[in-house]
């Protein structure tokens, strides 16, 4: 059953061969037996978990039931969900309760899924290895002695672990891809506005995308039909037709014309990394698709340019932590400026202030211009890049992070070095692009390797019927870690 | 030593929109505290701002009535500091590209003090920008402790800002008046200053005529136009005496304490904040077509009929009246009908309306009697849109009696006063009374005038009898003697005595 994919569960819930209350029991009995060493939840709440399969059983039993009614999904704690404490890794959240659902929770509410718990990230999203979560860093489950990646790091590691069906995760520059190739899993961050952004913690907001992370493709585009739609609470959100991502699956692809950008493939690749990807690409080749070499001329300004505008939005997102209205106030202080100084330097980790100050430094008087303003007219030319590579390919391919998952600990001392594991994703969120990550191999020491595939605008359908032919010709993605 | 001074006012009205700028929650002054506080305004993570499509057409109405640019591309920013009552850390606001660039309000002046004559001033506009309202501070109520109120929290504003033009205390008077007079014209801010709807902000400085600049300093937050001018009074006195003094002006904002009738400085320059302005990235560009721009046009003459400006053009050159009189006339969209049915209805046969006797007599009345009632009758029944004792065309008939001799004035006020009362019964639901009440109260009351000569001539034959003296006094040169005869014919008629013929019989038979 922890195999299945999520049309096999759905079929085995509308048959009566399990129903949600048990398959969720069962998740949370792994849960109950795996996460405290793997540290993938944050929070998982039973009672409230089995009520929303109670709920689903009777949808279920009124012939009400939508394709995920009754599977147990893992919600990353960016997302506020009513009832649910939501943290977002931090101990400035640790004890907020969130009075109502974000978007994508009530969009899976609706659509009759379970809310299984609360993934584990980096705190308020920073961080590429998990490993700045207040609540402690996730281990990797196909080596708990190696980082799971991150932000997502909470979501992917219980999706290899097999502790949900399936789960969310966001993506600022890479949260998504990165961690779903550090955990051999497959994750998919939609072109921004696809997915409402309303009631989902900010990072960067010009930046955010919800997306989800699931075994397989297939999966993936069942649930962006569940997360995909116009919200009109969020103002960035498109205003779209609704569509069926799961409609070009089947596709052949033949005449797949896949761009590889130079840039993707130099120094800075590890070898394993560089192996798998190429072997990945032969695949394709073999099934009919042709390779175009492109360049990204200025990919290589993504992580200054991301390190200027990231925390640039962040500085002035996380000015609502205060310690006023909610979350956490320091318990002594002799008066507003000491309250609010307190509460900030105990309630935020080390990453995030240093990329509130960042922030705070590149939109001051006298800097704005040498940092913001420029690092806007970069994004904007990085983003034309990919306009100009569109122009002689329908995907573009390439390493989704350059080595697979390091060691905890390894790179937590230099923040650049950790910087350097998003240099391939981080130019998709500059230009608002689909990006996805699929399982590709193994590399050194076994560990996975993730197969980066970008899209232009709007063609998730596309991406999926990319990576879901892969996935009907390979079996990476259904290889799991031992020990679970 | 001559000095010049120079202000500048930045104006913060309250949009009169029923929802937040941001968000669904009620903009309802009152209400209990933080009842009004939903998840945007009290910024619970994860929440986003969606602009109320009501706040902008209110600013494309403002635009419009001061012949300003429109922006057809603006940009909300976030302009950043901490605060407790500013939930998000950060105020939505517009900076580089507001919505309403450059326009211009004439302002008609009338000089404090002296016997110096009213004239009219053009005062640029610089350009105006939506935002939101921060929350209130509740301090005192419990010991030690400083309560927070989100209701006001994303309220829309539309702050407006002013060149320098202004060079006295009544010019910036005249301003803020002339821009709430407007504001209500064209409905979009109530206008009210002690809930804060319109609030002014007065850059002063001084200079020597023809130099550079001075440094100005910032009086904060006036409510009330008495303030405002006590309030740059003082600071112009205070400017000048220190600068006399040998001392410097320090940029600053400073607060006007009403009680003491001083200015005291909040914070100097140094301790400015650094605002990290940016484009909010919640929020796309705000896009005006021309399209836009016309229908909100089309609505706002639909809704208000002419702007004050083109009415006080009308009311001079087509009615003739004094630009004083006309200023008076546009308290509010509804009163110029008022004064147009009044000359109407005050003509007499064969009259045209244009530069009418009737037109200066009904602006008069409505001036001097009938605004002065509206005004008490305001008071009392705020709730009234539009408070009219009496309408426009039973002036116009109360006028034209007096004019063909039927009533006297001091009967006219009578029956409009007594109307007034009327409409009050009634809350002012309706009218006091129509042509026909009118025609009856005279009859009722008997307060038709006298104008048989006859009768008139009996009464000053026996009071010319019964006066020798004042007689004799009056035959050998003392005119003034005059009005005592006026006066006890007028009372020996009780009051009804038609003036112009009481006069004319009086002067004959005095003559005798």
């Amino acid at each position: 059953m922890i195999n299945a994919t999520l049309k096999q569960l759905s079929a085995a819930l509308r048959s009566k061969k399990i129903s949600s209350v048990e398959l969720t029991q069962l998740y949370l009995d792994r849960i109950a037996a795996l996460n405290p060493e793997l540290n993938a939840y944050i929070t998982v709440n039973p009672d409230m978990s089995l009520a929303q399969a109670r709920g689903a059983d009777a949808m279920l039993a009124n012939g009400n039931a939508q394709p995920l009614t009754g599977i147990p999904i893992a919600q990353k704690d960016i997302f506020c969900a009513k009832g649910w404490r939501t943290t977002c890794g931090s101990k400035m959240l640790h004890n907020f309760t969130s009075p109502y659902d974000a978007h994508v929770i009530s969009q899976f509410n609706h659509a009759g899924a379970v809310n299984l718990g609360k993934t584990n990230m980096d705190e308020f999203a920073m961080g590429s290895s998990n490993e700045t979560s207040y609540f402690g860093t996730v281990k990797n489950p196909w080596d708990r002695a190696r980082v799971p990646g991150g932000s997502s790091g909470g979501t992917a590691a219980a999706v290899a672990a097999r502790l949900c069906a399936a789960a969310t995760g966001t993506d600022t520059g890479g949260s998504i891809r990165q961690p779903a190739a550090l955990c051999g899993i497959s994750g998919l961050k939609p072109t921004y506005g696809v997915v409402s952004r309303y009631g989902m913690i900010a990072f960067a907001s010009s930046l955010d995308q919800a997306g989800p992370m699931a075994r397989s493709a297939e999966d993936l585009a069942l649930l962006l039909n569940t997360m995909a739609g116009f919200d009109e609470r969020d103002s960035t959100s498109l205003q779209r037709d609704q569509e069926d991502y799961a409609r070009d699956l089947s596709k052949p692809l033949a005449g797949l014309r896949i761009g590889l950008p130079k840039e993707f493939f130099a120094e800075g690749l590890s070898n394993d990394v560089a192996q798998a990807v190429e072997a990945a690409i032969a695949e394709y080749k073999k099934l009919g698709a042709s390779v175009v070499d492109i360049s990204l001329p200025n990919s290589r300004l993504s992580i200054p340019v991301y390190y200027v505008l990231a925390p640039a939005e962040a500085s002035s997102n996380l000015s609502r932590f205060d310690g006023v209205r909610y979350g956490y106030r320091a318990p002594e202080y002799t008066d507003l400026a000491d309250m609010y100084e307190k509460s900030r330097a105990q309630g935020f980790g080390t990453e995030v202030k240093r990329r509130i100050m960042i922030g705070t430094y590149v939109l001051s008087h006298g800097y704005y211009d040498a940092y913001y303003l420029q690092a806007q007219k970069i994004r904007r030319l990085i983003a034309q890049d990919f306009v100009e590579a569109f122009k002689q390919c329908d995907v573009i391919m390439g390493p989704t992070s350059p080595t697979t998952a390091f060691k905890l600990g390894e790179k937590g001392d230099d923040p650049v070095q950790m910087y350097l594991s998003d240099i391939y994703t981080i130019a998709v969120n500059l230009a608002g692009l689909p990006g996805m990550s699929i399982p590709c191999g193994f590399g050194a020491n076994n560990m996975p390797v993730g197969l980066q595939v970008i899209g232009n605008y709007f063609t998730e359908a596309q991406m999926l019927n990319v990576a879901h032919q892969y996935q009907l010709a390979t079996d990476w993605h259904t290889r799991q870690p031992s020990g679970i | 030593m001559q000095w010049e001074i120079v202000i500048g006012l930045e104006v913060h009205t309250q949009l009169s929109t029923n929802s937040k700028i941001f968000s669904g929650a009620s903009t309802a002054f009152g209400a209990e505290s933080n009842t009004q506080a939903d998840a945007v305004s009290i910024a619970l993570p994860g929440v986003l701002p969606v602009l109320n499509k009501g706040a902008v057409e209110r600013a494309i109405k403002f635009g419009v009535a001061v012949g300003a640019h429109i922006a057809p591309r603006s940009v909300f920013a976030r302009k950043n500091y901490f605060y407790p009552d500013l939930p998000k850390g950060y105020q939505i606001s517009q900076f580089d590209l507001p919505v309403v660039g450059q326009g211009a309000l004439t302002i008609q002046v009338e000089p404090l003090s002296g016997n110096a004559q009213p004239y009219e001033k053009v005062v640029r506009i610089t350009r105006a920008h939506l935002e939101e309202d921060a929350g209130k501070s509740v301090h005192g109520e419990s010991q030690g402790v400083t309560g927070i109120d989100l209701n006001r929290a994303g309220t829309p504003l539309l702050e407006i800002v002013s060149e320098p033009d202004m060079r006295s205390a009544a010019e910036a008077v005249a301003y803020a008046k002339t821009l709430h007079t407007l504001v209500r014209w064209i409905g979009i801010c109530d206008g009210n200053m002690q809930e804060g709807s319109f609030r002014c902000d007065v850059n002063v400085s001084v200079r020597h005529p023809g130099a550079e600049l001075g440094t100005r300093r910032e009086i904060k937050n006036l409510n009330s136009f008495k303030f405002m001018q006590q309030a740059i009074d003082y600071e112009v006195q205070w400017q000048i005496d220190t600068l006399e003094n040998g001392g410097k002006i320090q940029q600053a904002t400073i607060l006007f304490d009403p009680d003491t009738g001083k200015t005291h400085a909040m914070r100097s320059k140094e301790d400015a904040h650094d605002y990290r302005y940016f484009p909010d990235p919640d929020l796309l560009p705000l896009e005006i077509s021309q399209q836009w721009i016309e229908e909100v046009k089309e609505d706002m003459v639909h809704q208000v009929g002419q702007l004050p400006h083109e009415w006080i053009e009308e009311l001079t050159s087509r009615y003739g009246l004094s630009t004083i009189d006309a200023r008076s006339l546009i308290n509010e969209p509804r009163t110029p009908s008022v004064f147009i049915s009044a000359t109407r209805a005050a003509l007499l046969n064969g009259e045209s309306e244009n530069q009418s006797q009737a037109a200066k007599l009904a602006a008069n009345w409505i001036i001097n009697e009938f605004l002065p009632q509206q005004l008490a009758a305001r008071e009392d029944f705020p709730e009234v849109e539009f408070v009219e004792g009496v309408a426009g065309d039973t002036i116009g008939h109360l006028i034209r009696l007096m004019r063909d001799g039927t009533i006297n004035a001091k009967a006219a006020k009578e029956i409009h006063r007594e109307l007034w009362d009327r409409a009050r019964e009634v809350k002012f639901t309706r009218h006091g009374g129509t042509y026909a009440d009118v025609d009856q109260l005279i009859d009722e009351r008997g307060l038709k005038q006298v104008s048989d000569t006859g009768a008139i001539e009996k009464i000053v034959d026996e009071i010319i009898a019964a006066n020798p003296a004042q007689v004799a006094e009056y035959r050998s040169g003392k005119d003034k003697v005059f009005g005592f005869f006026v006066g006890l014919v007028m009372k020996a008629s009780k009051g009804k005595a038609n003036p112009a013929q009481l006069n004319e019989i009086l002067k004959r038979k005095l003559a005798a």
